[in-house]
């Protein structure tokens, strides 16, 4: 083929994808090849895909690395790495002409490929041999090694794109650490034959996606590859949640994991047996005073409505996770959607103020761990936070988190009313739910002297007893809605919602959650390869609703447009409900796969060009 | 847990609240809370380190009736509820308190949890086979081919055996006591707050509204045993049974104990047995959890500290970064 590329033509920005049957270890050569690229002073955005079986259906894992930082992915791929047949079968014809495969022959015949472009580069790898080799060497048998296929299939990924092995080595020695630290050297065996392998192929200098140095890496130290299940476990810790329940549930699941493994903190991490428990058990803490906060995903959110009518009617500062995926019911469980906002704003049956949070990015999730048990705390009230699997199981490599300026709120909370040694005075009552003008009480915790009190579920008097006084019943109910303007008027705009890009522009998307990678990273792209100029409204905060300010951004848009991952575009109803206004235009996925930045240039071409009401996006296997 | 005692006793009246019950005239329910109050007193717990929380039902509204702190929880929930106070929280004493609907129907897999979980707690049942507050229903104690007033037809389920539910899951405190036997549901209550771990008291509830069955009168009456009469209610331990296991690391008495038991919970005859069927002292949930969570050892959750005096977080994610850096 052509020349080895010089510098100037070498890319600063690759598209790659490994798949395989599920336990196969996707995954972690996935988070291998994250790590080298990372490691050579690239961005990353990785996306895992997986069905809802635990070993065998088809898994797969996309990684972009680019030279400036990167949120999302784009559709065709550069490389496509296997070590089996299926993955073959169904993406290889998501590879760019100039893309280049890389396979077992003995599994893989490309010629009989469907869809495989023909100019594709082709590179056979011995799986089978090169096992056999390192089996050889270490004396052990061949079987030991099976699963190292998926770091070979990594290093020749590597090595086509030009990456020096020191990368691998690096990055090896950054994933096994400790007790696990004697692996690297063994690992090193595989990467050795790998890059050899595709050094004797010789095609390495006839690949178009070639990459070049980055000419300023980021330091090391200050740049974190993150995926979103952690990021809002570590704002948990740094907010000092005390207790975090839930009930096994696939996303949210990794989340609990996650802070299991760190007992240093000292949270208490309770596997309960249901939903129900998990939810009850956060509120019966939380009355106590400590920080404390549950995660679940759509079922499981379900079974919490009840405990978090229970919680609202008490003004229990309770913290709900809902990692949100394909519904309903257990709709498509290891898929990512966007489809629970309107439930979760309405959670609970009557009426009560909530706060609901929906974090668009790994930043974000921090972020609102972080602030939703301020916010708990100071307006004495759940707070449902609603990330989206494709955030939680994304990766991304970001800059360290900003934790200067963190402040922690606890709210307005009295100490003890009495001398524990005035017995009469000890057992005295106290206005828990006193009803105030701003409708937060000052609270009190079992366990203080001189402030006894009870909760209900029932309506109730200020000390918490059961009533059915219709006056009582309008103070109190009033008081507590009125929470919600309070919160409306002291959360900070910029966590409200967030105007991105140009303020005069030829469409204006309006969206929520993972949705805003795929966005911001399209911006530019529109602008550069199209010359469409395009702004994008980020909403966070769902409730209270920023109505107003929601509303004068659409109302001085050129051409509004939603785009959600859903079937009915949810914020344009939740927007429709709070303001009044209508978003004629929609652009949806609800394959259960996230939106991609090549999808986003599209379908914003296709609005702007053609009118289009509603697009469907269908992208992605 | 008490951590410091009154000087002196209360009197029964100061535990009080100012809400007067709002039951049917002669239900057991009366009886189990003045039993609750009375021991409480005796106890000279300070009253606002008690937290007294309650199920949905009749029975479920006793959390009102107490001047402790208290909380009327959801419909079979308050197990659950109660275990994440005393997590939380464990200089609290926490008792829960709920219907036989409440913790054996609805609440059943919270029942049997706790007993895995082993949670310092008190959880005392109003058993009156029957759901009061929804007007008479079959409770899951209601014996199959039972028909009260209440019920349009006779009750076709089987009825659950609480004790031998709990002797399977795990309960470390297994009583038997009587609405109207004032002195030993006093005494059963008292027992139930001083064992640590997770303690069940079923107490025997008349519910003269709905169970025209076992009422009072039931409970009062002498019956032929042995070609003698005697009272149907009676105390096991007055005729030599005792079920608390000495040293919990004989596995012989343990087995033993175990047993006998299983035997008293499954004897048919017309007597009801008061007392304590079972008892034995393990390491509860929270002993456990020091084990994994060292900084346990010195502060309960409810002590860590969260800011320092500018409000500063005081949590040092140092370590936790150390997983993402590259
Ligand atoms: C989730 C839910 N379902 C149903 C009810 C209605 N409900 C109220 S009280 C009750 C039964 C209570 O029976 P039990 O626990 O035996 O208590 P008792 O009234 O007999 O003391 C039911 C079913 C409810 N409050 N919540
Ligand atoms: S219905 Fe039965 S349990 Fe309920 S208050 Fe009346 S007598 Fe008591």
């Amino acid at each position: 083929m052509t020349a080895p590329a010089t510098l100037d033509a070498l890319c600063t920005e690759i598209n790659w994808m490994i798949g395989g049957p599920q336990g196969t270890g996707v995954d972690s050569s996935a988070n291998l090849f994250a790590r080298a690229m990372a490691v050579a002073g690239y961005w990353i955005y990785g996306k895992r895909e997986y069905h809802s079986n635990i070993k065998g259906a088809h898994s797969y894992f996309l990684v972009r690395a680019r030279h400036t930082p990167v949120h999302s992915n784009v559709d065709p791929i550069d490389l496509l790495a296997t070590f089996e047949k299926t993955t073959a079968e169904i993406h290889a014809h998501e590879l760019l002409a100039d893309g280049a495969l890389i396979y077992d022959p003995k599994l893989t015949d490309p010629d009989k490929l469907n869809g495989l472009p023909p100019s594709a580069l082709r590179l056979p790898i011995e799986y089978d041999a090169i096992i056999a080799a390192i089996a050889q060497e270490t004396g052990s048998s061949p079987a030991k090694f099976v699963i190292m296929k998926n770091v070979i299939a990594v290093s020749a990924s590597l090595a086509l794109y030009g990456v020096a092995m020191a990368s691998v080595e690096e990055a090896l020695a950054g994933l096994f650490t400790g007790r696990r630290a004697k692996l690297v050297a063994l690992n090193m065996l595989a990467v050795n034959k790998a890059y050899q392998a595709v050094e004797a192929l010789n095609v390495a200098g006839s690949f178009a996606h070639r990459i070049a140095a980055q000419p300023n890496p980021p330091a090391k130290t200050s740049r974190m590859l993150m995926n979103g299940a952690a990021a809002v476990g570590l704002g948990k810790l740094k907010a000092g949640c005390r207790i975090l329940t839930y009930y096994s549930i696939t996303p949210a699941v990794d989340e609990c994991i996650y802070l299991e493994n760190h007992p240093e903190y000292g949270m208490v991490v309770i596997q309960c047996e249901d939903e129900l428990a998990a939810v009850n058990m956060a509120n019966g803490a939380a009355t106590t005073g400590i920080r404390v906060s549950t995660s679940t995903s759509g079922p499981g959110f379900s079974l919490m409505a009840e405990g978090i009518g229970w919680a609202g009617i008490n003004e229990v500062p309770v913290v709900i996770f809902n990692y949100q995926r394909g519904g309903p019911s257990t709709g498509l469980p290891t898929r990512s959607e966007q489809a629970d906002l309107l439930c979760v704003v309405h959670a609970g049956h009557g009426e009560f103020p909530k706060i609901v949070m929906a974090p668009g990015d790994m930043n974000e999730c921090f972020e609102d761990a972080f602030d939703s048990f301020n916010y708990a705390d100071r307006y004495q009230t759940p707070v449902i936070v609603v990330p989206d699997k494709a955030i939680a199981n994304g990766t991304e490599s970001i800059p360290v988190f900003d934790e200067n300026g963190l402040k922690i709120d606890r709210g307005q909370i009295v100490g003890p009313q009495s001398n524990p040694d005035d017995m009469d005075a000890s057992i005295a009552h106290y206005p828990r739910f006193k009803i105030t003008e701003d409708g937060v009480s000052p609270r009190v915790f079992p366990g203080t002297p001189g402030a006894i009190f009870w909760t209900t579920g029932d309506e109730h008097t200020e000390i918490g007893h059961i009533t059915e006084d219709p006056a009582i019943r309008l103070a109190m109910h009033d008081k507590r809605m009125r929470k919600l303007d309070l919160a409306a008027r002291e959360i900070p705009v910029d966590r409200q919602f967030m105007l991105y890009g140009p303020e005069k522009a030829d469409i204006t998307l309006v969206g929520w959650g993972s949705t805003k990678g795929a966005v911001l990273d399209a911006m530019p792209v529109l602008k550069d390869e199209r010359g469409i100029t395009m702004n994008y409204l980020h909403v966070r905060l769902m409730s209270p609703f920023p109505a107003d300010g929601v509303a004068a951004i659409i109302k001085a848009a050129a051409l509004p447009v939603c785009m959600e991952s859903n079937h009915q575009g949810q914020l344009a109803q939740l927007i429709a409900m709070r303001t009044g206004i209508q978003l004629a235009h929609k652009i949806l996925k609800y394959t259960g796969r996230p939106i991609s930045q090549t999808e986003v240039v599209d379908a914003v071409q296709q609005v702007l060009q053609q009118r289009t009401e509603r697009v469907v996006l269908t992208y992605g296997h | 847990m008490v951590t410091k005692l009154l000087n002196q006793p209360l009197r029964a009246s100061q535990l009080k609240s100012d809400k007067h019950p709002d039951w049917c005239p002669g239900c057991g329910d009366f009886g189990i809370v003045n039993a609750l109050q009375q021991a409480l007193a005796e106890m000279k717990m300070p009253p606002w380190e008690v937290y007294l929380l309650s199920g949905i039902g009749c029975s479920g509204k006793s959390s009102h009736y107490v001047n402790v702190y208290g909380a009327h929880t959801l419909h079979g929930r308050v197990l659950p509820y109660a275990i994440g106070a005393k997590l939380a929280n464990p200089k609290l004493t926490v008792v829960a308190a709920g219907g036989d609907g409440d913790g054996y129907g609805i609440g059943a897999e919270h029942f049997v949890h706790a007993g895995r979980r082993n949670v310092d707690l008190t959880y005392i049942i109003f058993d009156n086979e029957v759901y009061g507050l929804t007007k008479g229903q079959a409770s899951p104690t209601l014996p199959q081919g039972d028909q009260p007033k209440s019920l349009p037809l006779p009750n076709i389920n089987q009825a659950i055996n609480p004790f031998a539910l709990a002797l399977a899951c795990g309960y470390t405190f297994i009583a038997r006591s009587y609405a109207y036997d004032a002195k030993h549901l006093k005494a059963t209550i008292q027992k139930a707050i001083y064992h640590k771990g997770m303690a069940l008291v079923d107490v025997l509830q008349p519910c003269p509204t709905y169970n025209d069955l076992r009422t009072k009168e039931f409970f009062d009456e002498e019956i032929e045993l042995r070609g003698q009469q005697t009272p149907r209610v009676y105390s096991m331990e007055d005729e030599g049974y005792d079920g608390v296991v000495k040293n919990p690391m004989d596995r012989e008495e343990v087995n033993a104990k175990r047993l006998a038991a299983f035997e008293k919970i499954y004897q048919q005859e017309d007597r009801v047995g008061l007392g304590v069927y079972f008892q034995i002292h393990m390491p509860t949930y929270t002993d456990l959890l020091r084990n994994n969570l060292p900084i346990l050892t010195t502060s309960a959750p409810i002590d860590l500290p969260y800011y320092d005096d500018q409000m500063n977080p005081v949590t040092d994610l140092a370590s936790g970064w150390q997983d993402f850096i590259v």
